[in-house]
């Protein structure tokens, strides 16, 4: 996308299936995107579109019994994270400079560690400047307050906190060691609306202060507005479309099932009596059709669509993997 | 939490009372004349009389029962045998020791091998040490007790001449009880700490553990093993009973004089206060390890240990 030394984070053609004893799950089906510095990029798609895959993938924390990540190459600050060894993906990336927001703060801790324990455990096992254990507990209250969480719930068991609590120690834990990447996977899908704001707010917040890249794992298009640079729209495994916010909410080009997910929102501006949510259901991935991987739902589906793969059509910074656009296959959206 | 400790023991007084009716009244229903049985056909008239009123079996059955609880609960009296009319605490004290070292020894004997192999097992699942050990597992538990012991009787003691087969003597003596009684409870323990391991490493907070590069060993124990450790506790604590129970069978394969033979020879010579004392007592001590199982469990998990202390501060 840009100029090289810019880029914090290159995910480039990424394969991932789930080997389960007589059939193969396709997670993941040639993801690539780029991350610059201080970036916010979100991730789109609805339940099972592999975007979570794709976060652990980055981690590395895919369960390693099932999951294999058959190609590609996840490029961070220069190196190839698949060919990292684990200890040093565990010493040196994890936690350190790649720390995660889980989605459901109410399995994400651990009941019987007090949180406080919890949040300094990241500190202890990436302690490059040797603080000492006073340092650390300090570096702990600093980073609860940060998130705003008085310092003396740290002696409090994750059962004591009420879930945005909860919810802010998951993320208490991504920030104390202060990563350059959040990964944050649907960080307020488990709260309510209220809270969700809040929490959003604060995310966003602290990661200007402190600098950091994100990656906004969310099927919240609203959040998406609110906090993203780039946005990237995935579907049974792939990015079907990427671009600027602009590019995906005003652009010229818009894929079917982009189109499909502003038609399942709500405007609180237009008077509509119903909403238009998408037919049908995502395809199975263990049997994923040929061709555009959306031509089953789509409503304006073309024969080429059955056999052929859409490439990308680049337009500026936007990109749309659908026959509508390039090589004059049917063209323009609203007709 | 001490109030709780407090409250759980008052709660025993019933439960022991209650196992005392079923001993009592189990043995009421066993047919035979005691006196006769104890005297022989040959005794008069007379003698018969003398043996119901000594030992107060002229009374009818509620008045004896009652009488037995409140010597219990006051004067910590089992009554006296019928055979040697000693009473019967005096044998209790000399054999509860003996068994409760093989039932301690044993049970911790099993689980140390069955917690850390079943760890082992479930982190490395479907590897060659996983079937290994389960497949011995597996055979072990199937195992009769009886055969078990008399087959490293043989290899120990008779073949290699290591162990010492029979006897109470030195700490050599219960090695070959307490393999017997703890390998096929080790079996059990690994079976079930795997299972609950094998749940603990898929929970969404060992994952964030990893994600904070947490080291895979302090990941396995410190947050999967110790939230694993809560059933496999309980697990432990129930097998206590079973275990008092197979240290009647281990302790009569290798001749130690303990609890579980005083009551199988009781029971064969019809000494009913012995049977009876023999085991109210062993339930007394059961009931006293489950509390501590319990109490051991609020140690472990905070949750838990909130919920006795909100109970026990009104």
């Amino acid at each position: 996308m840009d100029t090289l030394n810019n880029t914090l984070l290159k995910v480039e053609n990424l394969h991932v299936v789930y080997k389960a004893r007589r059939e193969t799950v396709y997670a993941v089906n040639g993801v690539s995107f780029c991350l610059k510095k201080g970036e916010t990029l979100g991730l789109v798609g609805e339940t099972g579109a592999g975007k979570t895959t794709t976060a652990y993938a980055i981690m590395r924390v895919l369960p390693d019994r099932t999951a294999r990540i058959v190609n590609g190459i996840i490029e961070f600050e220069g190196y190839n994270l698949l060919d990292v060894p684990e200890n040093l993906m565990r010493h040196g990336i994890r936690g350190e400079k790649i720390a995660i927001i889980f989605q459901d703060p109410m399995s994400a801790l651990n009941p019987i560690m007090k949180v406080g324990d919890q949040i300094a455990e990241a500190l202890k096992f990436h302690n490059k400047e040797d603080l000492s254990p006073e340092r650390i507990e300090e570096q702990v209250d600093r980073t609860l307050e940060l998130v705003g969480i008085q310092k003396e719930r740290k002696y409090d068991f994750p059962h004591q906190l009420s879930g945005g609590m909860k919810q802010r120690v998951v993320i208490a834990i991504a920030l104390v060691c202060e990563p350059v990447l959040i990964i944050a996977d649907e960080p307020t899908t488990a709260l309510d609306v209220t809270i969700q704001a809040q929490v959003l707010a604060m995310i966003d917040e602290l990661r200007e202060k402190l600098g950091t890249a994100m990656i906004l794992i969310t099927h919240d298009l609203g959040i998406v507005a609110q906090m993203c640079d780039n946005v990237a729209i995935m579907y049974a495994g792939e990015i079907i479309e990427i671009g600027s916010v602009e590019d995906i909410y005003s652009g010229k080009m818009q894929h079917p099932y982009t189109a499909g997910l502003f038609g399942s929102l709500p405007d609180l501006e237009k008077k509509t009596d119903r909403l238009h949510p998408i037919e049908g259901l995502m395809p199975d991935p263990t049997d994923l059709p040929k061709g555009c991987k959306f031509n089953p739902r789509c409503p304006r589906c073309m024969d080429i669509c059955r056999n052929v793969q859409p490439e990308f059509t680049v337009e500026g910074t936007h990109k749309v993997a659908c026959h509508l656009y390039g090589s004059g296959k049917g063209r323009g959206i609203d007709e | 939490m001490i109030k709780y400790i407090i409250r759980r023991l008052i709660t025993l007084v019933p439960i022991i009372i209650g196992v005392t009716l079923v001993v009592f009244t189990i043995l009421e229903m066993t047919p035979g004349d005691p006196a006769k049985m104890m005297l022989g056909d040959g005794a008069t008239l007379e003698q018969f009389e003398a043996f119901n009123e000594k030992f107060g079996l002229d009374k009818p059955f509620v008045s004896r029962f009652f009488n037995y609880i409140l010597q219990l609960f006051t004067r910590f009296d089992f009554g006296t045998s019928w055979l040697t009319s000693r009473p019967v605490l005096d044998t209790l004290k000399a054999r509860v020791p003996i068994t409760l070292i093989i039932a301690v020894s044993s049970i911790a004997f099993a689980s140390t091998i069955g917690v850390s192999l079943g760890v082992i097992s479930a982190v490395k699942q479907y590897s060659k040490l996983d079937y290994v050990s389960r497949l011995t597992a597996m055979v072990l538990a199937a195992v009769p007790v009886f055969w078990l012991g008399m087959m490293l009787a043989i290899l120990f003691a008779l073949k290699l001449g290591w162990l010492p087969s029979s006897g109470t003597g030195s700490w050599k003596h219960y090695i070959l009880p307490m393999m017997t009684l703890g390998l096929p409870y080790s079996a059990r323990i690994l079976r079930s700490t795997r299972g609950y391991m094998l749940e603990a490493v898929r929970q969404d907070f060992v994952r964030t553990a990893r994600s904070k590069g947490v080291p895979e060993r302090y990941v396995i124990w410190k947050h999967a093993f110790l939230n694993a450790c809560l059933p496999v506790i309980n697990t432990i604590g129930v097998y206590m009973g079973g275990l008092l129970g197979g240290a009647v069978v281990t302790e009569n394969v290798f001749g130690c004089n303990g609890l579980g033979s005083f009551i199988i020879n009781s029971v064969k010579r019809k000494d009913i206060p012995a049977v009876t004392g023999g085991t109210v007592f062993l339930a007394m001590i059961f009931a006293l390890i489950l509390l501590a199982v319990d109490i051991l469990y609020a140690f472990v998990d905070p949750r838990i240990k909130a919920r006795y202390t909100a109970k026990g501060a009104k």
